[in-house]
């Protein structure tokens, strides 16, 4: 489908234009970068609304697809164009931007460059966020998988604390070493589709390619070790606490909400509709690392000290299940990831912001610091308490609508691993309430008596998270509807049907 | 037929819970009356529903409402609806009904608590779980309200978080409830993947065409999500801690409505039992064990409401026992779950009020001769006692005595040990009863000085009362005419069975009766007739040491769960730091080669990462031209 309106093109540059804004400001205006930053993702977010509204659910071809031929000779194009799986992601994405910058108001001081700074590259990174999405040429997302890594570097190393220098090196050196492999892959698609009738980037014509099953094992590889360093998957996660301990809160809640989710979307779009056939050969495997990063995110929670690392390895838990739900390859399965990566950036990312709150207003990181914090900050402790209860995937809240979609359509192939995936249910209880209780309850320790509570700032950030938080866990449909038709394409592609009732063979429907 | 009005049933408390949560402080005043209103109104539309029932035929009664579509992927198409029949109207009678008097106890016995109005919020917010527990059409709706009464529980028990051993006790209560929800969570997964539906509507009509196999799994899953809720072995050991959650919430909660949702779930799930006779088995024995097991603890525990917690957890073990049995004992073990639920709500309130008399006293060592001083509490106390205990006529004979002889009758030695632990756990029954009643309100006072009893209000003793007249009154109703079978008949046993009788009902009321009168004497021998010590003696067997610590259900699950788990992470956090993270450095480090490179990443890196980027295009651009060529 064309559209006469650009819009993904519009979308990308919105940032941008807000970034060079910012980038004219005089640096001692901070209070200005801050609302022109503000302004400028309330406006993206704004035109991604409307941008959906026209989005025709029921179509599964790409839509506002625009397509412009960038570097002829190599066959590159800029496309790009989404289908209900990446409109989502990019929703997503922009939804979540103005919350960080309204609920970080103040963490942009005290970096080594200055507040300034700190936006342009937060606005440059929601361009790419939105590039990464909405790229139908490979070549071209590699450019934006590759290049959104230069902000987030800057964001952690720059603004964070503690070991920000080397938890950002880290991030680097590992996402790295991931999109080297997937460069090399895409470098043989490139080469293959020149042998079997002309060079082109583009992501429908190379799902035609004939590959040998070998290529194909090899180039899934690839591009899968890249997507589940980036998700991540266990044994890939080890750079996500430290990332995630460093970095500021809102640079966390957009690696962990957002950035992390390029992995299991690169998953869906790349490895699945590219190589059908290896990533049936390899899904025993990956539902094993799904798994495990399951229950081993929990139990690595469970035993954190340190809120943002609990945080982080939650998030491991919850990646298994987003992995798991892909690979299942059954509709509930795929519908449910990608209703999962949306209700996780909700909901972590809602996590994260009060966690940071409470951070910042102790000093102090460690969860053994706090106590009592439901008689000091009675709102603070709610919002931590509801954030806490979607993470733990409660019926009525978003994330239990995904949990368990993926869980019964993961069941329905593999009953196995979905039952071994249920156990994470009950450590996610754990580590949800052990934290609650070690800081929300109890008698109010040393340290906590005066502990200001949200402010009307943090309030207003906060609310719109919690109340979507409770709007899907009731209502999904409207993201369901969305996604449902390009989960149930993808599965097709990939040359998959949902099982049937077992009950089917004897008695018919 | 449908109904547009029973959202209304769920939509008012959950409404109250909202505006006493979201308006904070400005409502302390006036909060817990709203919130009594609306749970009352909740009653009056559960009235109004029962009664247009009545004027129904018999197979006209079940009305449903569909709200709109929740969940819909593919063939997985789940329905946000509710469905009232004969078997829910009971319970949504017994929520709203005991609900809203527990409501107006709350408000004398809470009203010196600062957070009387988050108190109130809770307790309208689990009526609303509640109803949604029983009303919805199928089992994914049944989770959403399966969990929110979880979490009601969680709230409520650890009310007065500040004391960290309630907190603890909290968490304990969720984490076992979670334990449980695993098992309905699983349940839920085969049944869609065997019958391609989670209604309760569609697995009704699916099932007999399912294999046994599929259909013994579902069972047992659904049976150990019936153990996490209604505090059953081998996920018992929550409900004793969750005493620490003010008096009303144990009444409410942990006695007369969230407990037996696991009742609720078998025999709503009776289309799946019936044809799965292993699971079906396996509910009894557990029903059989668990009332043997709260028995004992229930007549060595000196704190009034853990005996009366252990009670419970007996009492509803009659009831899984009786769901076991059967479309034999479907309709008995709801109507011991409903006279329990008059019956042991008043004593719980009973026991609220005596604490309330006794300055938050809750040792009965220290109790005593209270008869004189709260002479309301001791008679409606004293009529749940009565019929607890099954005595004729009242409430637990009728309930009690069917579930011990359809035990009897569902033949051979099952039916011989089944009958034989639900007489003997009646004899255990009347014992520690009798022990309460006597070292409360009998003998010798052994309170301090300091303690000056007194009787409750109006407003604590009027729910108490109302109460003791079900106790009274309601095991009559129910059998009168085989009123309340017949009434469930088209849900639990759509065919009339007929079996054998190996004890007619007059012999197993006698032999309860003897049994109940030995209990009842060895109580007063033991407790009345000789001096009590106001501490419980040291010198006693290994046997009422054991029960004193719950027959140690808490060092099992700390050695075999808790402990290892705790080893299992600390070894994980171990190694990830430095097994995987360590290989990823060493790796890092090989590659980087030698130190001078890794200083030279922290700052130079930075700058020359455009570089990189730079030389990976030139490289893939000339990979490309080389290979192309």
């Amino acid at each position: 489908m064309t559209s006469n309106v650009s819009w993904l093109t519009t979308l990308g540059l919105l940032p941008l234009l807000g970034a060079l804004f910012i980038a004219a400001l005089s640096k001692r205006n901070e209070l200005a970068a801050k609302r022109v930053a503000f302004g400028t993702t309330l406006v993206v977010a704004a035109a991604a609304i409307a941008m959906a509204m026209q989005f025709q659910r029921d179509n599964v071809d790409l839509q506002f697809v625009e397509t412009y031929s960038w570097i002829p000779s190599f066959g590159i194009n800029y496309a790009v164009g989404v289908d209900g799986i990446a409109l989502v992601l990019i929703l997503l994405s922009v939804l979540l931007a103005p919350i960080v910058v309204l609920a970080g108001w103040n963490e942009s001081s005290g970096g080594r460059w200055s507040v300034k700074t700190f936006y342009i590259l937060l606005l440059v990174l929601e361009t790419m966020m939105i590039g990464v999405f909405s790229a139908t040429d490979v070549f071209l997302f590699y450019v934006f998988f590759e290049a959104m890594l230069v902000p987030v570097y800057f964001l952690i190393g720059g603004y964070g604390t503690g070991e920000r220098s080397a938890a950002a090196v880290k991030f680097l050196l590992y996402s790295l070493f991931g999109g080297l492999l997937m460069l090399a892959s895409i470098i043989a698609l490139y080469v293959l589709s020149g042998e079997q009738g002309g060079h082109t980037f583009d992501t429908t014509a190379l799902s035609h390619l004939q590959m040998s099953s070998t290529t194909q094992n090899f180039l899934f590889l690839g591009f899968f070790i890249a997507f589940a360093i980036k998700a991540p998957l266990w044994p890939f996660h080890t750079w996500l606490p430290d990332a995630a301990q460093s970095a500021t809160t809102g640079t966390s809640v957009l690696l962990l909400g957002v950035l992390d989710k390029v992995g299991t979307f690169g998953m869906i779009r790349y490895c699945l509709t590219l190589f059908p056939d290896a990533t049936k050969t390899f899904t025993p495997v990956i539902l094993v690392l799904a798994v495990i990063s399951i229950i081993y995110g929990a139990f690595l929670a469970i035993g954190q000290t340190d809120f943002k690392r609990l945080i982080a390895f939650t998030s491991i838990s919850h990646f298994g299940f987003i992995t798991m739900g892909i690979f299942a390859m059954t509709s509930q399965g795929h519908s449910g990831a990608t209703l999962y990566m949306f209700n996780h950036g909700f909901s972590t990312g809602a996590l994260f912001l009060v966690a940071g709150w409470m951070i910042s207003r102790r000093g102090s990181s460690k969860i053994a610091d706090f106590g009592g914090l439901q008689r000091v900050t009675p709102v603070m402790a709610w919002a931590f308490f509801i954030a806490g209860m979607s993470s733990l995937a409660l019926p009525g809240l978003s994330s239990f609508v995904s949990e368990f979609l993926v869980l019964i359509g993961t069941y329905t192939r593999y009953p196995v691993a979905a039952v071994i995936g249920t156990f994470g249910v009950v450590l996610a209880a754990l580590y949800v309430l052990i934290p609650v209780q070690r800081a929300l309850h109890g008698p109010i320790t040393p340290g906590n008596e005066s502990l200001p509570d949200l402010n009307l700032r943090e309030k207003i950030a906060i609310a719109p998270v919690l109340a979507v938080i409770v709007a899907l866990g009731f209502y999904p449909s409207p993201l369901l509807n969305v996604i449902n038709p390009a989960a149930a394409h993808t599965i097709a592609q990939a040359g998959f049907t949902d099982p049937l009732p077992s009950i089917d063979g004897k008695a018919g429907k | 037929m449908t109904s547009n009005s029973l959202v209304y049933l769920i939509a008012l408390p959950l409404f109250g819970s909202a505006v006493l949560l979201l308006a904070g402080r400005r409502c302390d005043r006036w909060g817990h009356l709203l919130a009594t209103a609306l749970s009352a109104g909740s009653f009056a539309i559960g009235l109004y529903q029962f009664l247009q029932m009545l004027g129904r035929a018999n197979d006209q009664r079940a009305v449903t409402q569909k709200l709109f579509s929740w969940i819909s992927v593919g063939s997985f198409q789940v329905d946000a609806g509710l469905m009232l029949d004969q078997l829910s109207i009971c319970f949504v009678l017994l929520i709203t009904g005991v609900g809203t008097l527990i409501h107006i106890y709350s408000i004398a016995y809470m009203s010196h608590d600062r957070d009387r109005r988050r108190f109130f919020a809770y307790l309208n917010f689990f009526i609303a779980a509640m109803l949604l527990l029983v009303l919805g059409d199928s089992y994914l709706n049944l989770y959403v309200g399966w969990e929110g009464v979880g979490l009601a529980s969680y709230l409520l028990i650890g009310f007065w978080n500040q004391k960290p051993a309630y907190a603890t006790a909290a968490k304990k209560a969720f984490v076992a409830n979670r334990v449980g929800d695993m098992g309905l969570s699983i349940a839920i997964m085969i049944t869609f993947a065997t019958l391609g539906t989670v209604s309760f509507a569609g697995v009704k009509e699916h099932a007999p065409v399912a294999s046994t196999g599929a259909l013994t799994a579902i069972g047992i899953m659904l049976l150990v999500a019936a153990t996490g809720k209604s505090a059953q072995f081998p996920l018992q050991a929550w409900l004793g801690d969750a005493m620490a959650g003010p008096t009303p919430v144990s009444a409410l909660i942990h006695a007369a409505t969230m407990v037996t949702a696991g009742v609720y779930l078998i025999t709503r799930s009776n289309f799946i039992f019936d044809a799965a006779p292993t699971a079906q088995l396996a509910v009894a024995i557990i029903g059989a064990i668990t009332l043997l097991f709260g028995a004992i603890i229930g007549m060595a525990k000196d704190d009034i409401k853990k005996a009366l917690a252990a009670s419970t957890m007996s009492q509803i073990g009659y009831m899984v026992l009786g769901a076991g049995l059967g479309p034999a004992g479907y309709a008995f073990a709801i109507m011991h779950l409903l006279t329990h639920g008059f019956f042991k709500a008043g004593m719980f309130l009973g026991a609220g009020s005596v604490m309330h008399g006794m300055d938050d006293e809750v040792n009965m060592r220290r109790y005593g001769g209270l008869r004189k001083f709260m002479p309301i509490t001791f008679a409606t106390f004293g009529l749940g006692y009565l019929a607890i205990i099954g005595v004729p006529p009242f409430a637990g004979f009728y309930s009690k005595d069917k579930i011990i002889e359809v035990a009897f009758n569902a033949g051979g030695i099952k039916g011989i040990t089944l009958g034989t632990a639900a007489l003997l756990g009646a004899a255990i029954t009347a014992f520690y009863m009798t022990r309460v009643v006597i070292l409360t309100f009998a003998g010798n006072k052994r309170w301090d000085e300091k303690a000056h009893p007194h009787e409750s209000p109006f407003l604590m003793w009027a729910p108490m009362v109302l109460l003791a007249i079900g106790s009274v009154a309601s095991g009559f109703l129910f059998t009168h005419g085989d009123a309340l079978r017949n009434w469930l008949a088209p849900v639990v046993e759509p065919h009339p069975v007929h079996e054998a009788e190996l004890l007619s009902p007059a012999v197993v009321s006698i032999l309860a009766l003897v049994l109940v009168g030995v209990g009842v004497a060895f109580a007063i021998v033991k407790y009345l007739r000789s001096q009590v010590p106001q501490v419980a003696p040291e010198d006693v067997s290994i046997f009422t040491r054991i029960a004193r610590r719950d027959l140690l259900q808490d060092e099992f699950n700390e050695a075999v769960f808790m402990r290892p788990g705790q080893a299992l992470t600390r070894t994980l956090v171990k190694t990830d730091a430095a097994v995987i993270d360590g290989a990823v450095r060493g790796v890092g480090r090989m590659t980087l080669g030698s130190g001078n490179l890794l200083r030279a990443t922290q700052t130079g890196f930075v700058r020359s990462y455009a570089m990189w980027i730079l030389i990976g295009a030139i490289g893939l651009i000339a990979a490309i031209w080389v290979v192309t060529q």
